[in-house]
């Protein structure tokens, strides 16, 4: 049985956060490729929208990571305040970025898509509005993150805020869709994409891996980095910290 | 002579300490009026501002009202939330509250009772008022009460959360309307809907409903996290 | 009754003490010293639980109390560096409501004994923003008279305060200890207390 409280301490994952982030950033490059190319290339033009609905290969996989980070990085936030891991708080800290990163993705092609299919940048459909909520909860984590200089206090009151969101995030969906309802009628929804033909499917699945992995390499990365910071007074981290600058 | 046998009994219960909270805070308040009265005055201009910026079409403003209304009494409350635990914090007497042998949530639920009374609640009472203004009739007026009256205490529960987590910080306000705004778009979008749903003849119910479930949610759940949060801000 | 093994404090990146340990016994005063900024004040907030050390134990009665831990709650009272009063309310007050929020009952006669010992009695009416530092220092002192709690974690008591203050609570330390309390004091001064076990612990 492999002790896996062996790699909580921050100094003996931080060598295999390394080798996760090389591993998913090869693994996450083909399955990119492939998912963007039946996608964009292979993939039936759409009778109704021509080529302009290509764009959910990006737009739906964005969509989807935003949301899959955010209940992850809470996760972490859950595990660091009950457990008072410090490297938990760490991954989520590493994580935040990314999921707002996605969340803009998601925004923008959605927006981008829009104008084309149905003449609006913007139409105020419920899963486009409550992304936008979901960006200033992530944005919201980092700013207070950002707004604490004591690292303990950052790591427990951001925790603090991410469950509150985390719990929220679902109420908050359901009301704005019902807000939608009640305001819009049976007008324009960006829910309505076109119907999926299986390779259609596949490339949607290909990408959603690609930018999981993506995500999961950067946040490697990203981890180390918090590790070197936090950790650069101790032997082992000092030499590196400085190396790395 | 063993001070075990000579330790008198001490109240722990939760109620006790809600009432010394609650009675405490609003002693408090009630002898420094002026903060309370510029906020009822910020309310009432942010609510006339809105008139001023899109024009005074009637109908244009019986559209707008219930929302406006709404939002300038979320961004009223914002106003009045860092007065929750700044000044303790700063005196010192937040710390002897987190020490005290009474339960932390239960203090804290007294200060935000207090809170609700001192800020939602005059709120409630000039919302009509200024609801004329837009052209609301007399059962959008009630429909807009009784949603304010079962909404603003959960905006201040939730509110809470956020004036603990930033308790301290530079960027205080700011910050706190970031982290907070968020979570008051249910409130807002079923606060508005119920006067929608009385002008729209449906009956005000399932909006009214909705919000009594949001606050019994608030009223359990934002005590307990604003408790680790003030624990967190000590440590 | 009260122990504390090896603990350790950090801020921010900085080690501020690591290794202390000392065990307390009924009617023990321990007196911390040390420079400006070695920590003394974090030591207190450990054994008063509102800080976590970075490392070690506290042991109180024999069961390991944490952060906040309510046992410790009821049986410590914690008077730091803030005087903890609020400007609005008058010394009396100011006294109740401390007092009854550490869930004592703050009865007549015992108040105006307590601000009679600590000399506050003429001025009791007052609101706390007319008071200087050395009276509010008083006012802050004055609820040890009103808790019977066995544990007193006091941070600088003596600061602000005048010879007849120093003296109050010298005697005040003196009676808790005789009367098998324990006390815990970060100070600068010598303070010379008539009765029970001295333990001194310096941080360097």
């Amino acid at each position: 049985m492999i002790n896996w409280f062996r790699f909580a301490s921050p100094a003996s994952f931080f060598p295999v956060a390394g080798h996760l982030a090389r591993w998913f950033a090869v693994l996450a490059v083909p399955l990119a490729a492939a998912g963007l190319w039946l996608g964009l290339v292979v993939a039936p033009t759409d009778a109704q929208q021509g080529d302009a609905y290509r764009i959910i290969f990006i737009h739906v996989p964005a969509a989807w990571m935003s949301m899959f980070i955010y209940l992850i990085m809470a996760g972490w936030c859950a595990v660091s305040l009950t457990l008072n891991a410090r490297l938990s708080a760490m991954m989520a800290q590493a994580l935040a970025p990314t999921g707002a990163l996605f969340t803009v993705i998601a925004l923008w092609t959605g927006a981008l898509w829009g104008k084309p299919a149905w003449g609006t940048y913007w139409a105020w459909d419920a899963r486009m509005t409550s992304e936008l909520i979901l960006l200033f909860l992530y944005l919201g984590y980092m700013a207070l993150r950002h707004a604490i200089d004591d690292v303990r206090r950052a790591d427990r009151a951001s925790a603090v805020l991410a469950l509150v969101g985390a719990v929220n995030v679902p109420i908050i969906y359901f009301s704005v869709q019902w807000w939608n309802t009640l305001h819009q009628g049976a007008t324009v929804s960006l829910t309505a994409a076109p119907k999926m033909a299986s390779i259609m499917l596949i490339a949607l699945m290909l990408v959603t891996f690609a930018a999981w992995f993506y995500a999961i390499a950067v946040a490697m990365v990203r981890v180390r980095a918090i590790i070197l910071e936090r950790e650069r007074r101790t032997s082992w981290a000092g030499p590196l910290a400085g190396a790395a600058r | 002579m063993s001070e075990a046998a000579e330790q008198p009994r001490i109240e722990r219960g939760a109620w006790p300490g809600v009432a010394w909270a609650m009675r405490r805070d609003l002693r408090l308040a009630l002898r420094s009026k002026a903060e309370l009265g510029v906020q009822l005055l910020f309310y009432a201009v942010i609510v006339t501002l809105f008139p001023l910026g899109v024009g005074a079409d009637p109908a244009l403003l019986r559209a707008l009202g219930p929302g406006v209304l709404w939002v300038a009494a979320l961004l009223a409350s914002l106003l009045s939330l860092p007065r929750l635990f700044a000044a303790d914090f700063a005196d010192g007497t937040l710390e002897q509250i987190a020490l005290s042998p009474y339960p932390l949530p239960a203090l804290i639920s007294g200060k935000i009772l207090a809170h609700w009374l001192t800020t939602g609640v005059p709120l409630v009472v000039l919302s009509p008022l200024l609801a004329l203004q837009f052209g609301l009739d007399s059962s959008g007026l009630v429909a807009l009460a009784a949603g304010l009256l079962l909404g603003t205490p959960t905006l201040s529960l939730l509110g809470a959360i956020g004036a603990a987590l930033t308790l301290g910080l530079r960027a205080g306000g700011a910050l706190l309307a970031l982290l907070i705004l968020p979570l008051y778009v249910p409130i807002l979008i079923f606060g508005a809907g119920t006067v929608e749903a009385m002008r729209a003849g449906l009956g005000t119910g399932g909006e009214l409903s909705v919000l009594g479930a949001a606050l019994l949610a608030a009223a359990i759940g934002a005590p307990l996290a604003s408790a680790a949060a003030v624990r967190i801000a000590l440590d | 009754m009260l122990e504390a093994h090896d603990l350790a404090a950090r801020r921010g990146d900085a080690q501020l003490f690591s290794g202390v340990s000392f065990s307390l016994g009924p009617g023990t005063a321990l007196f911390v010293r040390g420079p400006n900024g070695s920590g003394k004040t974090t030591l207190l907030r450990i054994l008063a639980g509102t800080t976590e050390p970075a490392h070690g134990r506290l042991l109180w009665r024999g069961e390991p109390v944490g952060p906040f831990h309510p046992v410790l709650r009821a049986c410590a009272v914690f008077i730091g560096h803030a005087p903890a009063l609020k400007d609005e309310l008058t010394i009396e007050e100011n006294l109740a409501s401390l007092t009854m929020l550490q869930g004592a009952h703050a009865e007549r006669t015992a108040m105006l004994d307590a601000l009679d010992a600590w000399s506050l009695l003429r001025q009791r009416t007052l609101p706390a923003r007319v008071l200087s530092q050395g009276q509010r220092r008083r006012v802050s002192l004055a609820r040890l008279r009103l808790l019977s709690r066995p544990l007193w974690l006091l941070d600088e008591p003596a600061s602000a305060l005048d010879d007849a203050g120093h003296i109050t609570l010298c005697d005040a330390l003196a009676a808790h200890l005789a009367a098998g309390g324990i006390a815990v004091i970060a100070t600068h001064q010598d303070l010379p207390v008539a009765s029970g076990t001295h333990q001194t612990l310096l941080l360097a």
